[in-house]
């Protein structure tokens, strides 16, 4: 009896869960285009919903909620359809729309994704081969199997994401690094954009008058077509075409002068607007955000090398470490377990909200930046691949905030992962990362000041 | 050369919906082969008679300015393409015509180029409500033009129409819908066969656009 109450709250949970995906997808993602395929919302709204109850379960685990036996099914359950979408039916979409944008292989559509998809599964399946997570006691197609490579990648991911958000933070907040743009610097750079156009706009006149007069003369200025007009337009050509091809590369080299100009001008509205929000108190607040941030990411980077070079992993979790320290050395007393349960929820809720609403955030920038009418659908359902691989490796990686009696399920569940190899994967694609991505800004920084 | 009046005539809409491509079959009389993504503003010009066989027959340069981008971009972009639309003489909204957001779009570009106006030089602000008073003695010629009509299936396409003439009439602009597309169009690319017969509603040509 009990199992159909928690089932139904589950049901209902996730339904909630798909509103919101759908919600998010219209407003949001398609703002400026038209949903043709109701397949890839729906996709998209399922992924969202079912990662989603991932971490709604993991919540449950702490609190204590519904039946453990109930629990313990829904999470193979929900494990289950995920790893299903992930690796079953988004490439198999992704190959499918990306087929259908290719006017050659309209006809046999289904039959080249088919093949996308199984190419697909194979480099997927050859990417778990370096990595020491193949136990042999499993068998080929087992859950074990497929998540470990699932949260290869996905880690991958989120130490990528996080790495380039921990340098590219403090940068975007904190006044330190924004170059001074006055008004006239800002007017004279559209001066010049101006001027450019008006030089592309002369020498265009040019040309089409030049195309005119040889029209009416009767000199049909033919573009060589084929192998023997080729040949023919090297040895014999009008001079008024000859005029014309110099004049064209002129206008081509001043066409991408104007487009520098055009972005170098919107790069300085950009700053110029941050300079004036820093200004304001939400501005400053940021500010001093960005200060403490950005000593948290050194800190960070420093943990993840000591990580590395002393070859250690965490086995306490920093709620237990934290309680340990208080009643230890400072010698306050306190009702561990219970305290322990609560701190342990708070933290890994602010975990996961932050996580959802970071990535959700960056997904739709990325998505405005790259994506056009045709190859919309493609790149929500990648989005949304990447956002079931993100969600299910921070389930691998959150284990090691959560104290030990709650790890229980998440171990008994993914079976005998090695968290470990995860956990200094993550450090170790991290700290590249940083390291990388650091002299990189730092040098886009002093170029332009 | 430089004694021929300067016409500047907005091509203005979301991306995707093929200015870049009706700019160049306007101006080169051929089918863009590849068309790709226009970052910042690209110019092209044509050489039009106007009231040609007539007495005042008279040579203009049109420039035709395909300004990039979409609605909803940051407003640095914003107020950078602000910079190309002083002293504009008719402008042209392209929509796609198997994009509904393409067609509620041309509400805010239209707004933005208008606005920019009676705002002086600074950070663009616009409030975004569609106000159909301040086309009614909007001085500037409007011409809405919609592609891709054969993507429409059919017995969809009276639908589709009717709802882009009710977008016309409230721009008090004239209306095309077209097909950009090679098969339409003769090997001589020295004339600009065939684009008259695409008028498939309204009247206007392209004689509206010119500055009386």
């Amino acid at each position: 009896m009990s199992f159909l109450i928690d089932s139904s709250i589950m049901i209902t949970s996730q339904i909630l869960f798909f509103g919101f995906g759908w919600l998010f997808f219209m407003r949001q993602l398609f703002k400026d285009y038209e949903v043709r395929q109701y397949v890839v919302q729906v996709i998209f709204s399922v992924t969202f919903a079912f990662s989603c109850t991932m971490f709604e379960l993991i919540i449950f685990e702490i609190l204590g909620v519904l039946n453990s036996s109930s629990r313990y099914f829904h999470w193979k359950m929900n494990l289950c359809v995920i790893l299903l979408i992930l690796v079953f039916m988004v490439p198999f979409y992704i190959g499918y729309f990306i087929v259908s944008n290719i006017r050659l292989l309209h006809k046999q559509r289904l039959l080249f994704s088919c093949l996308l998809w199984l190419t697909f599964m194979y480099f997927f399946w050859k990417l778990g081969d370096p990595f020491p997570i193949l136990s042999p006691k499993h068998g080929i197609l087992s859950i074990e199997q497929l998540i470990s490579r699932v949260g290869v990648i996905g880690v991958t991911l989120m130490a990528l994401l996080s790495g380039f958000g921990a340098v590219n933070c403090p940068y975007t907040y904190m006044s330190y690094f924004l170059r001074n743009v006055t008004d006239t610097d800002i007017l004279a750079l559209e001066r010049r954009l101006l001027q450019t156009m008006d030089m592309i706009i002369s020498k265009k006149k040019r040309m089409a008058m030049t195309r005119r007069t040889m029209f009416q003369k009767g000199e049909v200025h033919n573009k060589p077509s084929g192998f023997w007009g080729m040949i023919k337009s090297v040895t014999t050509s009008a001079p008024g075409s000859e005029n014309l091809t110099l004049i064209q590369q002129e206008v081509d080299a001043l066409e991408e002068l104007s487009r520098q100009l055009f972005l170098e001008t919107a790069d300085l509205y950009a700053t110029k607007e941050r300079i004036e929000y820093s200004k304001t108190f939400k501005g400053k607040y940021f500010n001093f955000l960005g200060y403490f941030f950005s000593i948290y990411c050194v800190w960070k980077i420093f943990m993840a090398t000591i990580n590395i070079v002393f070859d250690r992993v965490g086995k306490t979790d920093p709620v237990t470490r934290g309680i340990e320290i208080t009643v230890n050395y400072l010698g306050i007393q306190f009702d561990v377990k219970f305290w322990s349960q609560h701190i342990s929820f708070i933290l890994v809720g602010i975990i996961i909200v932050t996580s959802i609403r970071g990535l959700l955030i960056t997904l739709t920038k990325f998505f405005y930046a790259i994506s056009s009418s045709k190859s919309s659908n493609v790149i929500v359902l990648l989005l949304a691949q990447i956002m079931g691989m993100y969600f299910v490796s921070s389930v691998l990686l959150i284990r090691m905030s959560m104290p030990l009696e709650y790890r229980t399920i998440i171990t008994e569940v993914l079976g005998e992962l090695q968290f470990n190899f995860y956990h200094r994967w993550f450090d170790v694609i991290f700290l590249t990362k940083s390291v990388t991505v650091l002299p990189l800004l730092w040098i886009l920084s002093t170029t332009f000041s | 050369m430089a004694s021929l009046d300067r016409v500047k005539v907005l091509v203005l809409g979301d991306s995707g919906v093929g200015k870049s491509s009706l700019v160049h079959l306007l101006c080169q009389n051929q089918v863009l082969g590849n068309p790709s993504w226009t970052v910042g503003c690209s110019v092209d010009v044509r050489v039009h008679d106007y009231k040609e066989g007539t007495p005042e027959e008279k040579t203009y340069y049109i420039e035709l300015w395909d300004v990039g981008g979409s609605v909803g971009s940051a407003s640095s972009v914003k107020s950078t393409r602000a910079v190309f639309y002083n002293s504009v003489n008719g402008i042209i909204l392209v929509h796609d015509l198997t994009n509904k957001k393409s067609s509620q779009n041309l509400y805010r570009w239209s707004l933005e180029a208008l606005n920019r106006d009676l705002v002086p030089t600074g950070v663009l602000v616009t409030n975004g409500d569609y106000d159909r008073e301040q086309f009614a003695d909007n001085q500037i010629p409007l011409l809405v033009i919609g592609t891709k009509l054969d993507q429409i299936h059919e017995n969809k396409r009276h639908e589709v129409l009717t709802r882009t003439a009710f977008l016309a009439e409230d721009f008090n602009a004239e209306e095309i819908n077209l097909v950009i597309e090679k098969r339409y169009f003769l090997r001589d690319g020295n004339q600009i066969p065939g684009f008259p017969d695409r008028k498939r509603f309204g009247g206007g040509t392209l004689k509206s656009l010119h500055y009386d």
